[in-house]
């Protein structure tokens, strides 16, 4: 035994390896997590990050090697295990029962005993403690629904405290929450981690990684590829390790050259099942050969007007023209026809059907063509082609049209989405959130393809709550903020302005 | 993260769990005949022997198996689009009159041949009329599909029993059929069939619905996996939201779907009141309907899995009468029981077993 005064580390992985039949998931994984640090782990989709952390929290056993827990060896087993070891989790999804209140999400499983009245008023006590101690307010007798998402992150993050973490693991944390939650979150983990918490985030947004980390390891492929003190890396050399190749974080492009409309949005109105106005009194117009961003926090009417111009929700009023045809009457396949492609915001509900073939989702919504087959019957050779050209076009992995789609990774799966609608060189595209949840290599490579889908004089829509996206690659910026179109900014606008716009503060 | 998302081998998924929990419900309907005092081995030799032992007692087997094979098909038709069509046994039972008309109408005039196109035509027809309203019902209105047929179930069963006693009786006659139909409004046996494996069909009512039955498989098959509009149910079926973004006609799919499972059920009636009574009944689908529900549960809604589960079924229904004839002891309650746990194991406790499996085959592919 060393005679280090120094504390063991958090946590010790010593030679974690990990196999799921033949694919290499984690290979012979070390790396030691200092006490009371933020500790950031970035990789592409895929590298294994996701494993690494279910056998940390005992999802899945490794294959090899050990796990030390300040300094002591344990087994974990299952969740169980890991929570009585001090490890918390807080998931991407949030799991919370959505029509409890906060008190009763946080003690559910825990409850102490058949009745909740005595360890209620005890477990009330505690938190009010936890939540004076790390900064983390919020309404305990509020109903989770009716509270934003930021409120409910730290709602999970109060569950796992009050389990007795001492080390948190946060999977995408702010892969949901408006710039100004997110900088909440940050001041949250900083004073956990001054009172002594160690805190291990996952993440892709690099910059998240600097801001708030203080060491970062980089997995790519099942192997981890190397860790910094954050304060002595950059952000290229972050992107470069876990590409393995230099990569372009924004993407250069030429300058609009804008030709006649092609969607021309008026007076338009979409109300919700509740007759609420999501979209209220938009008009715009978007033209041949430019990128028109909308910008906004999530919930501000964006995927309304998305899916009222691709013809999935019907508007209550006004009018949409896709190049210069009234469209009221036309459902999704109809405007398609009219030359519309939808790469849609969620591809896992609306873009793909996950149990399907990977060559069957290449022509979802463009089934009926007849270069798909004649008649009523499915040409599949000729499909299989078709994907397999598009497989090589955007080196979708694995290149096997005959694998579910479930089975490819998130990139991949929305590479799948892009080949299929700008493969079908559409006078106008309208696209959602196309990078959420995508690794760095994917995003230069889909955001080159936007841009050259412009440059080929098609018009582009884009909606993303990523303002960093809708900044670099917009020729105009709309923003909306509660249904309403607030402002238009051209793309040298600051990321300031565009902020408080967002926020409804400023016009 | 749990052992739901391990993609095992097909020949796993669909042949060796399927076997093991069958030998469950098996296992567990040998120890209920055991507590009743009988021998599990004695009443299983009964049950093969009842249903594969003889000649005439395949034939029976196999009419069994016909039915349900065209119920299986009609539940799976509709399950692929999403939808859960529990009134197949209403729609045979309408079905039925489709049939029976074509046969009354032609029977002194045409061969067996020239009848038999009408009388699918008239079956399928009216089996899906029977499943129009309730379709368009979901399509139009929302009005769930599950409590619509089982209402026109209920409807059919007293419509059916209104025109047997009221309009197609013979007069004279007691029992509210039609009258029997000549050999030209029949559907001849497959006793040529049997005797190609030297097989005598002797009673049994196994007869030609039985390759129709098989015809409509491939055709199953072939609407599910290789045309347009079966890829458009199952986008339906396995994502509604999916269907909406790529622009599937939501009622047009609906109406369609459940009109060609009903058709599919109405033809389970050729098997019954052409093939096997040459006349129409009251109560001739006798739960086919229902257990169509079970095959196509067990054959995973697959035109082959559906073939393999029938004739399970098809053997425990005739197998299961025999054996009650032969064991007294054990009652027609008691066969309900058997089919009843084949039913929970194969289909209601499916994955079940899932999760030991997938351990020791993970062992196993990492050895």
């Amino acid at each position: 035994m060393s005679l280090d005064p120094s504390p063991a580390p958090a946590i010790e992985l010593v030679g974690i390896d990990k196999k799921f039949g033949p694919v290499h998931a984690n290979k012979n994984i070390n790396l030691t997590i200092a006490k009371g640090s933020i500790h950031g782990i970035i990789g592409e989709n895929g590298a294994g990050k996701s494993t690494l952390m279910s056998i940390i929290y005992g999802f899945y056993q490794a294959d090899q090697g050990q796990i030390r827990i300040n300094g002591k060896p344990i087994v974990i087993r299952d969740s169980q295990a890991a929570i009585s070891n001090g490890i918390g989790m807080v998931h991407q999804h949030f799991m919370l029962v959505e029509n409890f209140t906060v008190l009763e999400n946080v003690v559910l499983g825990v409850e102490g005993g058949a009745l909740l009245g005595r360890d209620a008023a005890r477990a009330r006590g505690e938190l009010e403690r936890l939540q004076k101690d790390y900064g983390l307010e919020v309404d305990l007798d509020a109903i989770v629904e009716d509270l934003p998402v930021g409120a409910q992150q730290r709602v999970e993050i109060l569950k796992a405290l009050y389990r007795g973490a001492d080390i948190l693991i946060l999977d995408e944390p702010t892969g949901v929450l408006t710039p100004a939650e997110a900088d909440h979150l940050f001041n949250v983990l900083r004073v956990l981690r001054d009172q002594g918490k160690t805190i291990l985030l996952i993440t892709h947004k690099l910059r998240e990684i600097m801001a708030i980390t203080d060491a970062v390891s980089v997995m790519r492929r099942g192997e981890m590829v190397a860790t910094r003190a954050t304060a002595e890396t950059t952000v290229e050399e972050l992107a470069e390790l876990m590409v393995g190749r230099r990569v372009l974080l924004h993407v250069e492009k030429g300058e609009a050259k804008p030709g006649p409309v092609l969607l021309s949005v008026k007076n338009l109105t979409v109300k919700d099942g509740r007759g609420v106005k999501m979209v209220d009194n938009v008009s715009f117009d978007v033209r041949a050969g430019e990128i028109v961003g909308i910008a906004g926090v999530a919930g501000n009417g964006q995927s309304e007007l998305l899916e009222a111009i691709a013809g999935i929700r019907k508007p209550s009023s006004g009018k949409i023209l896709i190049d210069g045809q009234p469209v009221a009457e036309l459902d999704a396949a109809r405007r398609r026809e009219l030359g519309l492609a939808h790469i849609p915001e969620d591809r896992h509900h609306m873009g793909l059907v996950l149990k399907f073939e990977e060559y069957e989702n290449s022509i979802l919504g463009y089934h009926r063509d007849q270069r798909y087959g004649s008649g009523a019957f499915l040409d599949l050779e000729a499909i299989r082609k078709d994907a397999e050209d598009k497989i090589a076009k955007y080196d979708i992995r694995p290149p096997n049209p005959r694998l579910k789609t479930a089975n490819f990774s998130g990139g991949n799966q929305q590479k799948i989405v892009v080949a299929r609608e700008i493969e079908r060189d559409p006078k106008l595209l309208i696209v959602g959130q196309p990078t959420r949840g995508v690794d760095v290599g994917a995003i230069e490579f889909i955001h080159r393809r936007i841009i050259e889908t412009r440059d080929a004089g098609k018009a582009v829509l884009l909606v993303s709550v990523e303002l960093d996206e809708i900044r670099s690659l917009s020729d105009r910026i709309l923003v909306m903020f509660a249904g309403k179109i607030v402002g238009e900014k051209t793309s040298e606008a600051g990321e300031q302005t565009l902020g408080l716009m967002m926020a409804g503060i400023a016009a | 993260m749990t052992t739901a998302s391990v993609p095992l081998p097909n020949w796993i998924s669909y042949g060796l769990i399927p076997l093991l929990n069958l030998l469950l419900a098996f296992f567990f309907s040998g120890l209920v005949v055991w507590w009743i005092g009988e021998s599990p081995f004695e009443a299983l030799k009964f049950l093969i022997q009842g249903s594969l032992g003889r000649g005439d007692a395949i034939g029976f087997t196999l009419f069994y198996t016909t039915s349900f094979i065209f119920t299986g098909l009609s539940v799976a038709v509709a399950f692929h689009a999403g939808l859960f069509n529990i009134g197949s046994e209403g729609q045979a039972y309408v079905g039925g009159l489709g049939a029976a008309l074509a046969a009354l109408a032609l029977d002194h005039y045409v061969p067996w041949y020239v009848t038999m196109p009408f009388a699918i035509a008239g079956a399928a027809i009216f089996g899906a009329a029977w499943a129009f309203i309730p379709a368009w019902l979901q399509a139009k209105r929302g009005s769930h599909i599950v409590i619509t047929t089982i209402m026109f179930n209920f409807i059919g069963a007293a419509l059916m029993v209104y025109l047997l006693v009221n309009v197609f009786i013979v007069p004279g006659k007691m029992a509210p059929e039609t009258r029997t139909f000549l050999e030209g409004g029949q559907l001849p046996k497959l006793d040529w069939l049997m005797a190609l494996f030297g097989l005598k069909l002797g009673p049994a009512p196994f007869n030609v619905s039985f390759l129709i039955a098989l015809v409509m498989c491939y055709l199953v098959w072939l609407l599910i996996w290789r045309t347009k509009f079966g890829y458009e149910m199952r986008t339906l079926g396995i994502s509604p939201s999916a269907a909406i973004y790529a622009g599937v006609p939501y009622a047009r799919t609906v109406i369609i779907a459940m009109l060609i499972s009903g058709g599919l059920a109405g033809m389970m009636a050729l098997n019954a009141v052409n093939g096997a009574a040459a006349r129409l009944q009251v109560e001739f689908v006798a739960g086919a309907g229902f257990v169509g529900i079970a095959v196509s549960l067990m054959g995973r809604s697959h035109p082959v899995g559906i073939i393999l589960a029938a004739l399970l079924f098809g053997i425990l229904y005739q197998g299961g009468a025999d054996l009650s004839f032969e064991m007294p002891t054990i009652t027609r309650d008691m066969i309900v029981v058997i089919q009843g746990l084949v039913i929970l194991f194969a289909g209601a406790l499916e994955y079940m077993l899932r999760p030991a499996v997938v351990r020791i085959y993970q062992q196993f592919a990492k050895g």
